[in-house]
């Protein structure tokens, strides 16, 4: 099976590649009619990596985007669409900052500090998710309507409690959840040269993503996701109870949300949760999953990407192109993509049967009717 | 095979005017080649303008790829099509219509909260003036297209509100509204009761009258005798012969449906023991609706019996069925499995307690198509050695018994990594039956074991049904296929409208005392029966 294992690995490295090449071409045919050289532009794009904080930044970024594809890509593997991810994980964020910045804190020893700031993010997150969870088990709400709107929501629940009367202070004109103080957050591996540090907490997505690949490939509640996903009356016939996965699977994607900020929270100069918190990426972890095709290491490529290109972003405006150029190049690359994928798994189906049908005809020439 | 329960031959003298001899519909040569297997080989087919041919065979002979071909669903590799008079080639349904042939499908297609005139025109709708939907005159075409066959519906009401026959009309008329010449009618009696099914044959007498030709497909050989001008007989992929409906007698005709050499459903000396392993009692379910579905089933399996239920499809045995899988809850009464009560459990504590299941539709309930040989192997025994130890999957102990069962099994693959999807239907459901009958289940619930498979694994799943029973297995068999039924029980049972009617036993019942309980015909005299 080794033949038809290199192609498998080919033909799934096809489409992506394939949604790249495309999505460079036409961004190309834009630069092109709005009057710019696309050599220049993305000749700028690949010598932003020359500067060892672009580097850095990819990397810090990448680690981000990794958790918010797991986290989608946990209720994709069920046909999930937690489009919630992005309030989940903005209130785990502001929620488990408040905790860790909370005077009681200060006492308690650095890695209990920051194990109950791990620990209450996942919570908020996974409870955020579970919202959604239930109704959709019990009343049959959508997900995607429920987290949509659970996401308003925590947008306004932030907005509440963000204030100095509730968890924020004031300081001059910004307002934040109070500063994490010394032996709260982790510290970072800086470089010389480069204002950007590591951030340490990239190894959050290391050991998610192992856990994940674990999870998904070797346990039965991972077939079990599996199954469900493919073949939800396949699954009950086989005695999954469907609504139990879809309360597990919801509650650890809002878990592993719940991570997402947490490298900025605990390794990130800031060290508090305020306004300038970056939003979106739950969304951006949709479009990083998808590419990726939900799978784990193919999600580490996908978030590299995203993570480089928004990097290298900023060069562009250095050619007189505007940064938004990026933004339509990851469009182009998902719309791409997804066509891409399904193209491929139907083609995949095909040939597969063709090579069974191939094999079995030595075996049995005179095999007739169905 | 149940002559008495069936419409009355009456009016197949329809307007006394032969079929006039142009031909509508030639097909010669058609071969169909699907992965692995023919599906369809050199088919030979006339149908003459005016007339009602019928083809008949066996599930699975090959008459649906037959119509697909011929609807231009996909292609054939061999052969030509050719429609009054002129070679044509299709590349979609489209270019079928488009030369007066329509289709009307076994299960219906159309919205249930759109009206009948809306269903009807949908996809061909007609502009009138500005764009705007005509219509006025599209219903006004309807209704004249409806008296003018004896179509009876009223073009205004929602189709929900429609009885499964008018659907049927609408259905019809649907075809007919895209102008339609020949109509295909893809096992149209299979969801019609009786009188149903006598309106249909008049309004399919009516169409003939006008000229219209029908190509009706079944396997039920009284209804085909009684509606068509001619038939022709499908057997493994292949026409092997036509047959004058005036003349031949249904036992000739299954003859030639089946041919001589296939294998017969039987069981040898008795192995039913006394112990109880299934029993219901009183059990009833309640469909979505809140109407009841089943009502007070009772009955009883012991260890190395098969009990096989007989029932017109959508009488109650899929809730049957999905009610002791535990897919379905119980409304009232009580399930026991070896004298323990399992009416709450869960389907998986069912199955870990020992009962494998056969599901009716192979593809939706019992694989995961995309998944592999081994993955499959899995699925409703995850929790179980050797697919499992503990919350870990043990894959190298699930795909070493994934290649027992191919071995065992004959499963014709070249290996377990391949998708379930590229099997062919008889080497899918020869690892699903190797699957259930692993993990020593002591009942199994088979529901339509050989529906839509080869010979070959018809006989090797009755061989490995035998060697359970003889083992102690407890067997519940429902099937469509009477012989099978007759020949693979130890005792038999008829369900009708979510009851069970009556008790048979099957060394001495016949095919017509069955089909008559089917349909209810029998229902005065089935308390003495039992």
């Amino acid at each position: 099976m080794t033949g038809s294992r290199t192609r498998r690995i080919l033909l799934g490295a096809a489409a992506p590649v394939g949604a790249l090449l495309v999505a460079f071409l036409i961004t190309s045919v834009l630069l092109l009619l709005t009057g710019s050289n696309p050599f220049d532009a993305f000749g700028a794009m690949a010598s932003a990596f020359g500067r060892t904080r672009i580097i850095l930044g990819t990397i810090n970024q990448t680690a981000v985007y990794y958790l918010a594809a797991v986290a989608v890509a946990i209720g994709f593997k069920m046909n999930l669409f937690n489009i919630g991810v992005d309030g989940q994980y903005r209130l785990a964020a502001m929620l488990s900052a408040a905790v860790a910045g909370a005077s009681f804190m200060s006492n308690l020893p650095g890695p209990l500090r920051i194990a109950i700031t791990l620990i209450v993010a996942m919570a908020v997150g996974a409870f955020w998710a579970g919202i959604a969870a239930l109704l959709k088990v019990t009343r049959g709400v959508s997900e995607v309507i429920s987290t949509i709107m659970l996401n308003a929501i925590a947008t306004f629940v932030v907005a509440y409690l963000l204030t100095p009367q509730m968890l924020a202070v004031l300081e001059g004109n910004n307002i934040s959840t109070p500063r994490i103080t010394d032996g709260g957050q982790v510290s970072v591996i800086t470089f010389e040269g480069s204002t950007t540090p590591l951030f340490t907490l990239g190894i959050l997505a290391v050991i998610v993503g192992a856990i994940y690949a674990l999870v998904l490939s070797r346990t039965v509640f991972g077939f079990s996701i599996k199954a469900t996903g493919l073949s939800e009356s396949a699954a009950i016939a086989s005695g999954i109870s469907v609504n139990r996965m879809i309360v597990s699977a919801m509650l650890l994607s809002g878990a592993v949300a719940g991570l997402i900020g947490m490298p900025e929270l605990l390794n990130g100069s800031a060290a508090s949760y305020s306004l300038n918190f970056p939003t979106g990426i739950g969304f951006t972890g949709i479009a990083v999953a998808l590419l990726g095709r939900n799978h784990p290491v193919g999600m580490v490529f996908s978030a590299l990407l995203w993570a480089a290109l928004d990097s290298s972003a900023n060069a562009l405006q250095g050619v007189g192109v505007a940064r938004e150029l990026v933004t339509i190049m990851q469009g182009v690359i998902v719309l791409s993509v997804v066509v891409a994928y399904e193209f491929v798994r139907r083609y995949r189906l095909v040939l597969e049967a063709r090579d069974v049908a191939r094999a079995l005809a030595v075996q049995t020439p005179e095999a007739v009717a169905v | 095979m149940t002559a008495d329960a069936l419409p009355s031959p009456a009016g197949r003298d329809s307007a006394g005017k032969d079929p006039t001899g142009q031909v509508a519909v030639q097909l010669t040569g058609i071969t169909k080649r699907f992965p692995g297997v023919v599906a369809n080989s050199d088919i030979n087919i006339t149908v003459r303008r005016g007339t009602v041919h019928a083809l008949v065979g066996e599930n699975g002979a090959g008459k649906s790829t037959l119509v697909k071909t011929l609807y231009g669903m996909h292609q054939p590799e061999e052969g030509t099509i050719t429609v009054n008079g002129s070679q044509v080639t299709f590349h979609s349904p489209a270019d079928a219509i488009a030369v007066g042939i329509g289709m009307v499908h076994q299960h219906f297609m159309l919205a249930d909260n759109l009206t009948v005139w809306e269903n009807i025109v949908l996809g061909a709708e007609q502009m009138g003036s500005g764009g705007r939907l005509d219509v006025r005159g599209s219903r006004a075409r309807i209704d004249e297209l409806g008296r003018r066959y004896g179509l009876m519906v009223d073009s205004g009401a929602l189709v929900e509100t429609l009885g499964v026959g008018a659907r049927q009309r609408v259905e019809i008329l649907k075809v007919l509204y895209r102008g339609a010449e020949i109509l295909i009618l893809d096992e149209p009696t299979a969801v019609l009761v009786p009188q149903e099914v006598d309106e249909l044959f008049g309004n399919l007498r009516e169409l003939k009258s006008e000229g219209l030709t029908i190509i009706f497909i079944s396997h039920k050989l009284d209804e085909v005798r009684a509606i068509a001008d001619e038939i022709t007989v499908i057997r493994r992929g292949t026409t092997v012969g036509t047959a004058d409906p005036k003349t031949v007698t249904n036992r000739q005709l299954a003859e030639m449906m089946v041919g001589s050499a296939l294998p017969v459903p039987e069981l040898r000396e008795s192995t039913v023991t006394q112990r109880a392993i299934l029993q219901l009692a009183g059990v009833r379910v309640a469909g979505p609706d809140g109407r009841e579905v089943l009502s007070d089933i009772t009955m009883t399996i012991h260890a190395g019996e098969v009990l096989g239920i007989a029932g017109v499809e959508g009488n109650g045995q899929a809730e049957l069925v999905d009610t002791i899988m535990g897919i379905r809850p119980l409304a009232g009464g009580s399930i026991e499995l070896a004298g323990k009560d399992i009416g709450r459990s869960s389907t998986a504590s069912r199955r870990e307690a020992g009962v494998g299941f056969i599901p009716e539709d192979r593809q939706r309930q019992g694989l995961i198509l995309e998944g592999s040989l081994w993955e499959n192997r899995i699925l409703g025994h995850q929790t179980r050695r050797p697919s499992s130890r503990g919350f870990l999957l043990d894959r190298s102990a699930a795909k070493a018994d994934t290649r027992r069962i191919v071995e065992e099994f004959d499963v014709r693959t070249p290996s377990i990594f391949v998708t379930a999807a590229s099997l062919s239907g008889g080497n899918q459901q020869k690892l699903i039956v190797g699957r259930e009958m692993s993990e020593d289940p002591v009942l199994l619930i088979a529901s339509h074991p050989t529906r839509g498979v080869d010979v070959g694994a018809q006989a090797a799943i009755w061989d490995q049904l035998r060697t359970a029973r003889a083992a102690g297995l407890a067997v519940l068999l429902i099937s469509a296929d009477l012989e099978e039924l007759i020949g693979m029980s130890d005792r038999l049972t008829v369900i009708l409208r979510g009851r069970l009617t009556g008790s048979y036993d099957p060394r001495t019942v016949t095919t017509q005392q069955l089909g008559a309980a089917m349909t209810g015909a029998g229902d005065d005299h089935v308390g003495e029966v039992a």
